[in-house]
């Protein structure tokens, strides 16, 4: 085989930590995706940009099994997970890190930061508790607290942490920074800026679009349910009249 | 009321009260965790009552009777949830109260076909046969004392399962947001089936720890049932905590209720309305706290 090919493939496929193609999905009748393909390649941070109720959120969750796609294919690390359990894509490497932080409430902050706590699927086991409040040390002073005493920022930083301690391959997250003060959204972003250098990838779903574009290798935008655009951020800035239309900045 | 006998009956009604708890705790955490109305549950305790007198019959000892009916209840339970409760978890009450009810039937002629409709009764096994001397005529069987501690030690152990170990949070964590726990990589059916099958085992378990103080006969599934339900309302739907309180309760209230005679305005109240002082309570504690003493803490 030619080298170049060998080249190829190992960019194209070996490194695709998520490969969907195709995706159709539907909430009752509404026809809410129509053939998304997302690629995310091993260390890449992912974009994903589009106005409110372009489909962002509802592409998440067809990833992660919470939506099953009504048509194409989902492989995470090359394995085929279309349609399976949440839980299981979640085991192959996935962590979300949903709209609204879905904290458990009735669980103290250690709890929720224990209770899913694991080794990676390749038995890496980097994110321990301690480094998990090491990176948000105002969790460590509210361990005891209740998950329903926290600020909007603790919540988040919660949520991160928790996703961060099942030592995923890819971080999802959906409106990272939503109706947080700017300091904290600041925080939040620069820690976001160390995972990416610690080599996990990233889904980020975020409205600002300066601080996604400045975090992400790639960006993929969605308008009604189609991708209009896929490409780095340098190109995207370039074309400030698809921005202007499809983002409104 | 002569001391002697004021202990006795605070130490049935609180043996009562637990053995209670056992049955009630099941049914809230069922309800409590995974959002469904288990109208069968009073007939595993049934259940439970037939398989101690059938197994200690064959097996010829009871603590092995009661070792293997709980295995076997646990088993029956993980089945029963893979085979019905599953499909009820995104469905209405209605449909929960409908198959459930199905299954009352059903238990109650699968029982009258393997086991008859007879009353029976199972011995004390020999080991605590004895009684505690109180006076030179009264006396406490000591089953009694040991039944209430076992209750004791159950219910401790499951409140430090549920409050202090990793399946505990998860299954508290499962109870507040299914999508969220499944998406950290927790098999939520797997622990709903544990749950459902842990619950319904507690249930049968307490009727077979039951059948050597009363007697096993077809009725005492729909009995328990509706006391647990007043047990369950009472403490607040899906707190186990308040599922204790209010079985205590329940147990002293009626046990009491039987044996004391008192008047109020110039009527005497007979003993033989005791059975109606538990609803009373009830209505009075309902028009306190709608929500029962402890409220609704899992959900």
């Amino acid at each position: 085989m030619p080298a170049a090919d060998s080249v190829k493939c190992v960019d194209m496929t070996d490194d695709a930590l998520i490969d969907a193609r195709g995706i159709h999905a539907y909430y009752g009748a509404s026809h809410i995706l129509r053939g998304v393909d997302l690629l995310v390649r091993r260390g890449e941070t992912i974009g994903l940009m589009g106005r409110n109720g372009m489909g962002k959120t509802t592409l998440l969750k067809s990833i992660l099994g919470l939506l099953p796609p009504a048509a194409g294919s989902v492989q995470v690390r090359g394995r085929d997970m279309t349609g399976a359990a949440p839980h299981r894509i979640a085991r192959a490497g996935l962590a979300y890190v949903p709209e609204g932080r879905g904290i458990f409430p009735n669980l103290s902050v250690r709890e929720n930061l224990l209770m899913a706590a694991r080794a990676g699927h390749d038995g890496r086991n980097e994110w321990t508790l301690d480094r998990a409040l090491d990176t948000f040390p105002r969790l460590r002073e509210r361990l005891g607290h209740g998950g329903q005493q926290l600020s909007g920022g603790e919540q988040q930083m919660l949520t991160i942490a928790r996703a961060l301690l099942t030592n995923p391959d890819v971080l999802i997250l959906d409106e990272a920074t939503e109706g947080l003060a700017p300091l904290v959204a600041q925080e939040i972003w620069r820690v976001l800026q160390g995972i990416r250098e610690s080599g996990i990838s990233s889904i980020i779903v975020d409205k600002n679009f300066s601080a996604v574009s400045t975090i992400a290798d790639r960006n993929v935008m969605l308008v009604k349910g189609q991708t209009v655009f896929q490409g780095d951020s340098e190109t995207l800035r370039a074309r400030p009249q698809l921005l202007q239309a499809w983002l409104g900045v | 009321m002569d001391p002697h006998i004021f202990l006795i009956q605070l130490l049935n009604g609180v043996q009562y009260g637990l053995l209670l708890f056992l049955v009630a705790s099941g049914l809230t955490l069922i309800f409590g965790i995974m959002g469904v109305i288990n109208l069968a549950h009073g007939s595993f305790y049934m259940l439970g009552a037939y398989l101690a007198w059938s197994l200690t019959a064959q097996l010829g000892n009871f603590w092995l009777a009661l070792l293997s009916g709980f295995v076997l209840s646990v088993v029956l339970g993980m089945l029963l949830e893979w085979l019905f409760i599953r499909h009820l978890y995104r469905r209405d009450h209605l449909q929960q109260v409908l198959l459930t009810y199905g299954l009352i039937l059903i238990f109650s002629e699968l029982r009258s076909i393997v086991w008859g409709d007879d009353v029976h009764s199972v011995a004390v096994p020999a080991l605590l046969a004895g009684s505690i001397p109180l006076t030179e005529t009264l006396a406490y069987p000591v089953y009694r004392i040991w039944l209430s501690i076992i209750c004791v030690v159950l219910a401790a152990g499951m409140y430090y399962l549920i409050q202090h170990t990793r399946l505990g949070m998860m299954i508290r964590a499962g109870a507040s947001n299914r999508e969220m726990t499944q998406s950290l990589g927790i098999d939520i059916g797997l622990l709903y089936r544990l749950v459902f099958a842990f619950g319904i085992a507690l249930a049968a378990f307490a009727g077979m720890l039951a059948a050597p103080v009363s007697s096993v006969y077809p009725g005492m599934g729909n009995q328990v049932l509706i006391i647990c339900f007043v047990v369950v309302v009472i403490g607040g739907i899906g707190s186990v905590k308040g599922a204790m309180a209010a079985a205590l309760l329940i147990g002293l209230v009626d046990t009491f209720g039987k044996v004391v005679e008192f008047e109020i305005g110039g009527f005497r109240v007979l003993p033989e309305l005791a059975g109606m002082s538990v609803f009373v309570m009830m209505a009075i504690v309902l028009l306190w706290r709608p929500e029962g003493l402890f409220g609704a803490r899992l959900r």
